[in-house]
């Protein structure tokens, strides 16, 4: 729908609110039962709470920020903000409160939205560094009766002068809607970038709605869709599925009751439009299948024989190509037993749609969840593009790529092999930061994305890594290889055993790896195996969890010798570390993408004992907890070479 | 932090021990015993293993019958109390020992509690549909609203005993809560947690305290917990009282320094 894309968010909100005044718009679980808020109900609130931020002095252009988990009211604030010409800026939840004053300060923000006591404290914290944030408005209200601060209140307070707002200027509020275009800016989204400062990302509503409307055509999304919104609202992605096109479509956004109840909620929801990066169906798998294994006899016979079905017959049934009719009739008995049951356990019943992205994504995961019924497929987007530049299309569905270029999207390569983007859902600019903004984007409106990849055969893109990490082998066997570290890594956290791993080589003889055991994957593997171990650090630096490893990543070696471009990228030698990679100790972002220059110094000891042929070597780190304490983990590691095998094709 | 700190204020006195001695056979397990506990405040009972504390909560609740001496409560002066009778007058326990149904799951528990409130007879239960159901309806809400309190929404269907031990703690808490108690006896509630269980545990009974105004009677090992939370405190040592006071008077008092590490002769 042209009129569709030419509009503002608050705008098809008040037209939901005529054309549908008594359909659900979001719903929330309070006290166990599922609470819907209508469109008209929505759009009083929004308009109450709008005319209270302009009494409280909210001007056009300003920030506000919002921070907390989904929850309708805070969706409201942010349609409220809009209404009046302000711009929400969301921010991580979790995120410690020395991270908050960047943002803030970036924006200079005054007025702050956020979920519960937990944030208050955080904003309260770190007032001094900030003294412009004039205001502090809270949703639940639990723990807060004693708190005395100046500009603190509860959004109640902000409704009700709202209401007398409303009621002394009727027009005002229709009024300030009405001034806002689409041009305008919408929201603004700081990248937790894996180098430096953030950046704040700044989206006006042509550019949200232009990429929402897209995918909407894409995926012929309609009014009827049921969404979970339990992602970070601060995420580009959770923004696009459960704010702009929640608005572009009408359907309804679910929000989960906690994040401690999310699976469960899934379950009650049963979404019919899902989004997750790839480690949450990396999760969902492994749970699956270690809960099989403590299953009975019958079931796990009734289990591995309908799974062998599936592989076989699942992904060409999924993708609408010939299936023998006996074939097809194995697959509906498999669903009947085993499928139908395990997509309702999963919360997956009514998925008729699931995209995953952020991550490459392992061949055997995809299968699994195609072979049994789930339509999951990869996108390709980043937060200055609004997410959706490449989708696959239903039919089109591959692990390797991610996807065709959608409507509106040009894509070409550099000499170098960088992808670049032209696209209406481009970022205005990066705020406060012209130098980035003119580094990103070209005069004629071509953006970098940063990434390197090609168009293969079929035309569907292939990223290979971050443009900046691919690397070139320097001396050795190898000499003059693409090294591209990314790509390694994600075919290592392939398996399930591996949560997370660190590739080292660019300008190096030969390739050596920091590895993160899966702490439940491996516990339950050392279980089996009557393997005792006091812990993480413990099980890490077990001889036969070493083997273990070591076996997974000459299965990866394997596997990359096939590829005539990357054959040099082989992982000679490894080492398990002795505790996760973490975001709060600066060692990943928030959205769980490795900082290897960060790690490379922080462990340094580490990667020069790789290189320098140690078979073990002392490392103590610091760590930082949740609260913001530090203290420190010590353990030897163990250094282990790992067999590389010839390229089976000469690279060009 | 106790009531200076939060600014609570203790009212009357709510629940009144005179005398009490209590013997099984020869083990004089309380020898007369007299303390008062004021409205709205924290009182801890603490003493070395053995010095009758469960016990003493045992009398106030009913579970033992004193030989000598009575209990006041809201004014009404009982000889010797009725389990019944006490926690229709409003007061509630845990239990050290976590005496929850452990094949029932957690809502279930909760609303075990809500059995004195529940009106309705056998007939119309069997029935359900009509008064049985509306009164279900009420008390479920009242359920949910403690296990929002207690923030176990993620747990509302798992059987008891499969839940770790802090959780099943809470749990215990939220059962007698469920019978809106204004005197709540707490044996031990923080026994075999680690810190952070204990900072919730601490808080959500603080927080009982001050949302509902709910008098606490507390048996507590650990003295941080008993000197940050409470009010005033009794100390006991082989049945006899030998300490009564604000925790700082308490924790000056020679008899209760030398019953808890000794003296040299």
């Amino acid at each position: 729908m042209e009129s569709n894309v030419q509009t503002t968010f608050p705008r098809l909100m008040l037209e939901h609110a005529k054309q549908r005044p008594n359909a659900a718009a979001l719903r929330e679980k309070e006290y166990g039962i599922w609470q819907a808020i209508t469109w008209q109900a929505l759009a009083t609130q929004v308009r109450h709470l709008a005319c209270g931020m302009a009494e409280a002095g909210m001007k056009r252009g300003q920030h506000v920020v919002v921070i907390g988990d989904n929850r309708p009211r805070l969706y409201a604030c942010m349609l409220a903000a809009q209404s009046l010409g302000a711009v929400p800026v969301p921010l991580y939840q979790d995120a410690v409160a020395t991270e908050m004053v960047f943002p803030i300060n970036n924006a200079e923000v005054a007025f702050a939205v956020v979920e519960d006591q937990e944030q208050v404290d955080k904003l309260l914290e770190i007032r001094p560094q900030c003294p412009q944030l004039a205001r502090i408005w809270y949703d639940d209200p639990r723990g807060l009766r004693k708190y005395d601060e100046p500009g603190l209140a509860s959004l109640d307070a902000v409704v009700e002068a709202g209401i007398a707002r409303q009621q002394r200027e009727p027009k005002f509020y229709d009024a300030e809607v009405a001034t806002t275009r689409p041009e305008d800016v919408a929201a603004m989204f700081f990248t937790s970038g894996t180098t430096g400062n953030p950046k704040g990302v700044v989206h006006t509503h042509f550019t949200l709605l232009d990429r929402a409307n897209a995918g909407k055509s894409f995926d012929k999304l309609t009014e009827s869709e049921e969404v979970l919104a339990y992602m970070p609202p601060a995420w580009i992605g959770q923004n696009i599925f459960s704010y702009a096109q929640w608005l572009a479509c009408g359907y309804v956004v679910n929000c989960p009751e906690s994040s401690a109840t999310v699976t469960i909620d899934l379950k009650e929801v049963g979404p019919t439009y899902y989004f997750a990066p790839p480690r949450i169906f990396e999760g969902l798998l492994t749970s699956v299948m270690i809960r099989m294994e403590d299953a009975g006899a019958f079931k796990k016979w009734l289990f591995h024989t309908f799974m062998a079905v599936a592989r076989r017959v699942g992904p060409a049934r999924m993708d609408g190509k010939p299936v023998s009719a006996l074939d097809r009739l194995r697959w509906r008995l498999g669903d009947w037993f085993v499928f139908g049951p395990l997509r309702n356990t999963l919360g997956f019943s009514r998925v008729r749609v699931a995209y995953t992205a952020g991550e490459a994504i392992g061949p055997d995961l995809f299968t699994f969840y195609r072979s049994i019924g789930i339509n999951l497929k990869q996108l390709y987007g980043q937060t200055e593009t609004a997410v959706f530049v490449c989708l696959q299309p239903d039919h089109e569905v591959r692990a390797d790529t991610v996807g065709v270029p959608i409507e509106g999207v040009e894509i070409k390569l550099t000499e170098l092999g960088e992808i670049l983007v032209k696209s209406p859902g481009l970022l205005k600019e990066y705020y406060k930061n012209e130098a980035a903004t003119n580094e990103a984007l070209t005069p004629d409106g071509w953006y970098h994305t940063g990434d390197a990849g090609f168009i293969d055969a079929t035309g569907h893109l292939k990223i290979i890594d971050r443009a900046k990490d691919v690397g070139r082998i320097v001396g050795g066997a190898s000499d003059g290889a693409m090294f591209a570290p990314k790509y390694v890594e994600n075919k290592l956290k392939f398996f399930p055993h591996i949560k997370e791993a660190v590739a080292f080589g660019d300008k190096r003889e030969k390739v050596c790896a920091f590895i993160n055991i899966d702490f439940e994957a491996v516990g339950n593997w050392a279980e089996k195996r009557n393997l005792p171990y006091a812990g993480y650090t413990d099980l890490a630096q077990k001889p036969e969890v070493y083997e273990l490893v070591r076996e997974c990543v000459e299965k990866v070696n394997a596997d990359l010798a096939q590829d005539a471009l990357l054959a040099g990228s082989q992982v000679s030698r490894f080492l398990i570390l002795h505790k996760e990679l973490d975001a709060d100790d600066g060692e990943m972002t928030r959205t769980r993408k490795v900082k290897r220059g960060y790690i490379a110094d922080k462990y340094q000891v580490l990667v020069d004992a790789l290189y320098g042929g140690r078979t073990e070597q002392f490392i103590e780190t610091a760590v930082k907890f949740e609260d913001g304490r530090s203290g420190s983990v010590s353990a030897t590691l163990k250094i282990v070479d790992a067999k590389t095998y010839p390229s089976m094709r000469r690279a060009a | 932090m106790n009531a200076a700190t939060s600014g609570r204020s203790s009212g009357d006195v709510i629940l009144d021990v005179k005398n009490i001695s209590l013997a099984f056979g020869g083990v004089k397990a309380l020898t007369d015993i007299s303390f008062d506990v004021r409205e709205h405040e924290v009182r801890a009972i603490i003493g070395p293993n053995g010095a009758g504390k469960s016990s003493m909560l045992n009398c106030i609740n009913g579970v033992y019958t004193p030989q000598k001496g009575s209990i006041t409560f809201r004014g009404h002066t009982f000889a010797h109390m009725n389990s019944r009778q006490v926690a229709e007058m409003g007061v509630a326990r845990t239990f050290q020992s976590l005496a929850l149904f452990k094949g029932m799951n957690v809502i279930d528990n909760i609303m075990s509690g809500r059995n004195l409130k529940m009106k309705t007879n056998l007939f119309q239960q069997a029935i359900y549909w009509g008064a049985a159901a509306r009164e279900e309806h009420a008390h479920r809400e009242f359920v949910e609203h403690i296990i929002d309190f207690l923030e176990i929404q993620a747990h509302r269907k798992t059987p008891v005993g499969r839940l770790p031990y802090g959780l099943q703690k809470r749990v215990d808490l939220g059962r007698a809560l469920a019978m809106e108690p204004q005197v709540l006896l707490l044996d031990e509630p923080m026994a075999g947690m680690n810190v952070e269980e204990k900072q919730d545990m601490c808080r959500f009974v603080l927080d009982v305290n001050d949302e509902f105004g709910t008098t606490i009677v507390l048996i507590e090992h650990d003295m941080g917990v008993v000197m940050d939370i409470s009010d005033r405190v009794v100390v006991l040592d082989y049945g006899k009282k030998i300490g009564d006071g604000t925790p700082e008077e308490v924790r000056n008092n020679e008899d209760v320094i030398s019953a808890y590490l000794g003296t040299t002769h």
